[in-house]
């Protein structure tokens, strides 16, 4: 990426949407091998808008609308992909999971140890995650630590448009499968409320960004704050919440789970000695219970307080927006638990 | 579709190679579990899912497929991984564990992988069909020659998978052929007691393609059906359907009593073994005499005891291996 080019397209900005479309636009203009299946990815381009635009310019063939099928489907792009193409395939919600868990945890994320490293599968799992709207406890989990706990595959989750670009690239191009997991809130669809700050400007030529590598995207010294996703703009506003109470609050972004990056986070509490994880999937054996144990497992582990987490309770999700607001992490929780830490040290 | 003297007594050479294998595993995987039969002993260890008796199904199909062409087979995977060529010293060194093995050991006989002749399986009911559909997706995709073929028990057309895989493959007419082994038990529960039809093959016309029946585990039989089905395929013009009615004469799995057996079934079984029959068939047509009938046994034989001496005489990967090859570039 020249810097000229960069500078040219700063003021351009994306949704997370658009800017998974454009990164899978520019990989299949670059690489025959790369195609797209899934439910409704073709002339609707995504029910999340991820896949706009390319049933038009690639045809049928390489942006393929499959039935209902997701164990068939996902299957098949294994299959493909152990043959020598590069599919991206679409899980509509994660919470569908369940039917077809198998082609993913056993086939997926195996056949490259089964094989002794001989057999590889580059393919893109594409997934929205997410609550907020009240669809209620089958369309709105985000399911991060379900994932991310089973070895053999990679996980992504981007919190704004130009992570979601590079990682989308990165992971197309990558001879792993990887987890591209979405959270609908922040796609800039227009039935969805989307949080604004996942809409950022984005360069138009091609670019990665690294799988595994975290970004500290506030710097602060007074407590480190760790999230992904949609979690991250909740840290964000309580850090300056806390910045006008007159503490400095340290951002970390995950980007990615797995692989996970341990240093970032171990060297930001390093610096701050106090952690909070927000995390929008369920509180225990999560992502939360992972970072925390990772910095107090770790021999350099000094912290000034216990650590917390502001996590979604261990419940279904409640579709009455009272309840399920009630139950969502938000910025308000972040502050209130550096308070509660704070009272307790 | 008659098969050449050739390919009949390369059918034959592979159905005696792929028996004499199972029959030299079940001794190997019996040491160090008697009198007291425990998994976890032996030099095999692990469950052991023998293939004596549905050879017929393999080397029927197999006779029509090349290198090039896609295989994904079950948890019974020897017959199979014999015809379509996997090398076999690689294959007893995965079945042993070691590190010479397909996979270092990894994987174990029910997680068999040879790129080199695109073969593959997995132990679960109907998990290869969606990889066999996706690899003739690959294939149709690449404009590249080459068929896939998923093997499945008959317990497997009861999975969701199943329906699912047929399905997709029938609406985007890829050049995929699903053959399933009807062995007529799922562990102990008998396919009348579990499937509504008496014949798979039937569900074929539910996704308006051909479905073909093979009956008493006839080798020439399941080679005219897939070669039809096969060249199908391979002129652009679908999927279809083959179910085989073959013979588990191993229990399901080494250590099986079988006691949900009809009395006398076995030993009925055991009378119709589809090796003799075709043998016989094969010297009574001139193919073959009885002298060549030896040596072609007898290379088997030597073919298969080299095999097991390369896995014997191969060491383990060091344990901490096991760290390695989880994703792909890792170093082995």
């Amino acid at each position: 990426m020249s810097t000229n080019a960069s500078t040219a397209t700063a003021t351009r900005k994306l949704t997370i949407a658009r800017a998974m479309a454009e990164a899978t636009a520019q990989e299949m203009r670059a690489d025959p091998r790369v195609f797209v299946m899934g439910e409704d990815v073709g002339p609707l381009g995504g029910v999340f808008g991820n896949t706009r635009g390319l049933f038009d310019e690639f045809g049928p063939d390489r942006v393929r609308d499959t039935p209902i099928s997701e164990t068939a489907f996902i299957g098949a792009a294994v299959g493909a992909a152990s043959d020598g193409m590069r599919p991206i395939v679409e899980l509509m919600f994660v919470d569908f999971f369940g039917v077809c868990m198998d082609a993913i945890y056993n086939l997926m994320a195996k056949n490259t140890y089964f094989s002794g490293g001989k057999v590889k599968v580059p393919m893109v799992l594409m997934t929205s995650t997410g609550g907020g709207y009240s669809d209620a406890g089958q369309h709105s989990q985000c399911l991060y630590g379900t994932f991310a706990h089973l070895p053999g595959m990679k996980v992504v989750v981007p919190s704004n448009a130009f992570d979601a670009k590079g990682l989308m690239t990165a992971a197309i191009r990558d001879d792993n499968p990887v987890v591209f997991m979405y959270h609908k809130a922040l796609q800039g669809m227009g039935w969805l409320g989307t949080e604004k700050g996942a809409t950022v400007p984005v360069p138009e030529e091609s670019y990665s960004v690294e799988i595994g590598r975290a970004a500290v995207v506030r710097e602060g010294h007074d407590v480190t704050l760790v999230s992904l996703g949609v979690g991250v703009h909740h840290c964000l506003r309580a850090a300056k919440a806390l910045e006008e109470e007159g503490f400095s609050a340290e951002v970390v972004d995950l980007r990615s789970l797995v692989p996970l990056d341990r240093d970032t986070v171990r060297a930001s509490v390093a610096r701050t000695g106090r952690l909070i994880v927000v995390d929008e999937d369920y509180h225990s054996y999560g992502v939360s219970g992972e970072i925390i144990a990772s910095v107090a497992e770790h021999a350099g582990c000094r912290l000034k307080a216990a650590p917390k987490r502001v996590a979604y309770p261990d419940i279904p999700i409640p579709f009455a927006p009272t309840m399920e607001q009630w139950a969502l992490p938000n910025a308000d929780k972040v502050v209130a638990a550096f308070h509660q830490m704070m009272r307790e040290s | 579709m008659q098969p050449t003297a050739d390919q009949r007594r390369w059918m034959y050479r592979h159905m005696v190679l792929s028996r004499y294998l199972e029959e030299r595993i079940e001794a190997l995987y019996m040491e160090g579990k008697t009198p007291v039969f425990n998994m976890a002993k032996g030099p095999i260890p692990g469950e052991m899912h023998l293939s004596n008796g549905q050879e017929p199904c393999a080397v029927g199909v197999c006779a029509h497929l090349s290198a090039d062409d896609i295989v994904t087979a079950t948890h019974r995977p020897h017959h199979i991984a014999v015809a379509k060529g996997v090398d076999l010293d690689a294959m007893v060194a995965e079945i042993f564990g070691k590190a010479t093995g397909l996979a270092g050991g990894r994987g174990g006989h029910m997680h068999l992988f040879d790129a080199a002749v695109n073969f593959s399986c997995s132990g679960i009911i109907g998990e290869g069909l969606g990889p066999a559909v996706g690899a003739a997706l690959s294939r149709k995709l690449q404009g590249k020659s080459g068929v896939a073929v998923a093997f499945m028990g008959e317990g497997a057309a009861n999975q969701g998978a199943f329906h699912e895989a047929l399905n997709l493959a029938a609406v985007w007419q890829l050049p995929v052929v699903f053959v399933i082994e009807d062995n007529a038990w799922g562990i102990s529960v008998a396919k009348q007691a579990s499937t509504a039809v008496p014949r798979n093959d039937l569900r074929a016309a539910a996704y308006g393609i051909p479905g073909h029946h093979v009956a008493d585990n006839d080798v020439e039989g399941v080679f005219a059906a897939a070669g039809e089905a096969i060249a199908r395929a391979r002129e652009g013009q679908g999927p279809s359907l083959i179910e085989i009615e073959t013979a588990r004469l191993a229990g399901h799995f080494m250590g099986d009593g079988e006691d949900y057996r009809p009395k006398g079934e076995k030993e009925g079984l055991q009378a119709r073994d589809p090796i003799p029959r075709y043998r016989q068939a094969l010297l009574d047509a001139g193919v073959l005499d009885e002298a060549g009938n030896a040596a072609l046994v007898a290379e088997a034989h030597a073919r298969v005891e080299a095999a097991i001496r390369f896995a014997q005489q191969s060491e383990f990967l060091p344990p901490e291996a096991a760290l390695e090859q989880v994703f792909a570039g890792e170093s082995s």
